[in-house]
């Protein structure tokens, strides 16, 4: 079988995550396009770690505001309800265990819950940002993901290389391959997404994956 | 009530020395005073040190620039204390080559420390960090058996604010998300400097929604820039 990225079937996945009310903050890249697929009987609040929460979509052409953008840059709108902080209160929301879930991108995430996602020593030093404040503060870390990386290798990892982000926090790992719950130092495959297989899945990933019995097929 | 004086942009840049340390709001720019930031780059003011989300845009393509990148372009500053340098190509080049002293932050302790800074508090105990680099050098302490930072408040010489609308007592009111880092920074410098899209008569705000009272505001610059 030939392995083909597919990042719509990830979000796709994160979005049946959410329930009514649920408090969600979304990160850069892969992460911010799961609000493109939340489902329409499901209701969330967006929070925007520079600075609110009621996060919109984007404004039509023309209408963009220069004073109101997400933690990306872009611009944005707020939706009715919304309201404004400062980046205390901001940080307090998410530090404080206030957001019910994060979405956050991958440079590697291991079967003990580590994340490596903020730097490559010596190749990428960005900075942190926000990630290490919402990867320890969410009630729960859902990690986006392709499987892997353009060497070929897996990024679901038995110990992290990388600096980490935040140790022992990712809850959820969605990758084009599969659902994972990481729990009792193990990957726990949930789901499986067509047309790749759990034997696919095992013999590609070098790490302590989990098959329980009512791990099912998903076609997303 | 007592009326802050309204100076000039460039004015306002007199008022930072060399050395000083700079707190600038803003994130990605948005919230940054942009005709300080003009008059502060065109003065050259050297040898600051700049506390700042992050060190906004410096595209090496396009050679676009926002915020404050122009200053940190031409060595204004010898340390940078910031969150995020992802989008300035400059402060990862500054930063690899030795040339600035480059002092990453998560975003929240970041916030956190200047508003501790302006509350009187000698630091703060924070969960973000433990274990990994941010911990090195840092005292660890366990609470009821989880363990923390500490990580020491922060505290400036100027503030560098871009709000709203100020009545003529100094008191703000920001706009949308370029509120940010403005209110923690107003309390945590000794001279603040706030530059506005507009400067209302006292009386004219609703004291309820005030967000930064004007006690902890110094001098008010009216923007020429476009909001």
């Amino acid at each position: 079988m030939e392995y083909k990225p597919n990042k719509e079937i990830i979000v796709k996945r994160i979005a049946r995550f959410f329930e009514n009310g649920d408090l969600v903050n979304l990160g850069i890249g892969l992460p911010t396009q799961v609000g493109n697929y939340i489902p329409e009987d499901v209701t969330i609040i967006l929070q925007s770690e520079n600075g609110f929460v009621g996060l919109g979509p984007a404004p039509e052409a023309g209408k963009e505001d220069p004073m109101l953008i997400n933690a990306g840059a872009q611009h944005v709108t707020l939706l009715p309800g919304g309201a404004y902080f400062d980046s205390a209160v901001s940080f307090g929301i998410i530090r404080g265990g206030h957001v019910d879930y994060t979405v956050l991108g991958v440079l590697q995430v291991d079967q003990n819950g580590n994340l490596a996602n903020y730097m490559i020593p010596g190749k990428i030093v960005p900075g942190m940002g926000g990630a290490m404040d919402l990867t320890i503060g969410a009630k729960k870390v859902i990690t986006a993901t392709t499987h892997f990386e353009k060497n070929g290798s897996a990024k679901l990892k038995r110990a992290c290389t990388l600096p980490l982000t935040a140790g022992n926090e990712v809850d959820y790992v969605v990758t084009d391959l599969g659902f994972f719950e990481v729990k009792d130092g193990k990957f726990i495959l949930r789901e499986y997404f067509a047309p790749y297989t759990v034997d696919y899945i095992l013999s590609n990933t070098d790490a302590d994956i989990l098959v329980p019995e009512d791990c099912k097929e998903v076609i997303l | 009530m007592i009326e802050k004086k309204i100076i000039s942009a460039e004015e306002a840049a007199g008022l930072v020395k060399d050395g000083d340390i700079v707190m600038l709001s803003g994130f990605m720019a948005c919230g940054s005073p942009p005709d300080i930031l003009d008059a502060l780059h065109e003065k050259g003011t050297k040898g600051m040190t700049l506390v700042c989300n992050d060190t906004a845009l410096y595209n090496p393509k396009t050679e676009v620039m926002t915020g404050v990148a122009p200053l940190v372009f031409d060595k204004q500053f010898k340390t940078i204390v910031t969150s995020h340098i992802g989008l300035n190509a400059e402060t990862q080049r500054q930063m690899n080559a030795g040339e600035t002293e480059v002092e990453l932050v998560p975003q929240g302790t970041l916030a956190e420390q200047i508003r501790a800074g302006g509350a009187g508090l000698g630091g703060i105990l924070t969960p973000t960090g433990v274990g990994t680099e941010v911990e090195e050098g840092k005292q660890v302490l366990e609470i009821d058996g989880k363990k923390f930072l500490l990580e020491k408040a922060r505290k400036g010489d100027v503030a560098l604010i871009k709000a709203g609308t100020a009545d003529k007592a100094g008191n703000l009111i920001y706009d949308k998300s370029s509120r940010n880092f403005g209110p923690l920074m107003a309390t945590a410098c000794e001279t603040v400097l706030v530059e506005v899209d507009k400067i209302v008569e006292i009386g004219e705000l609703d004291p309820e929604c005030v967000v930064t009272p004007g006690i902890f505001v110094d001098y008010l610059i009216q923007t020429k820039g476009v909001k």
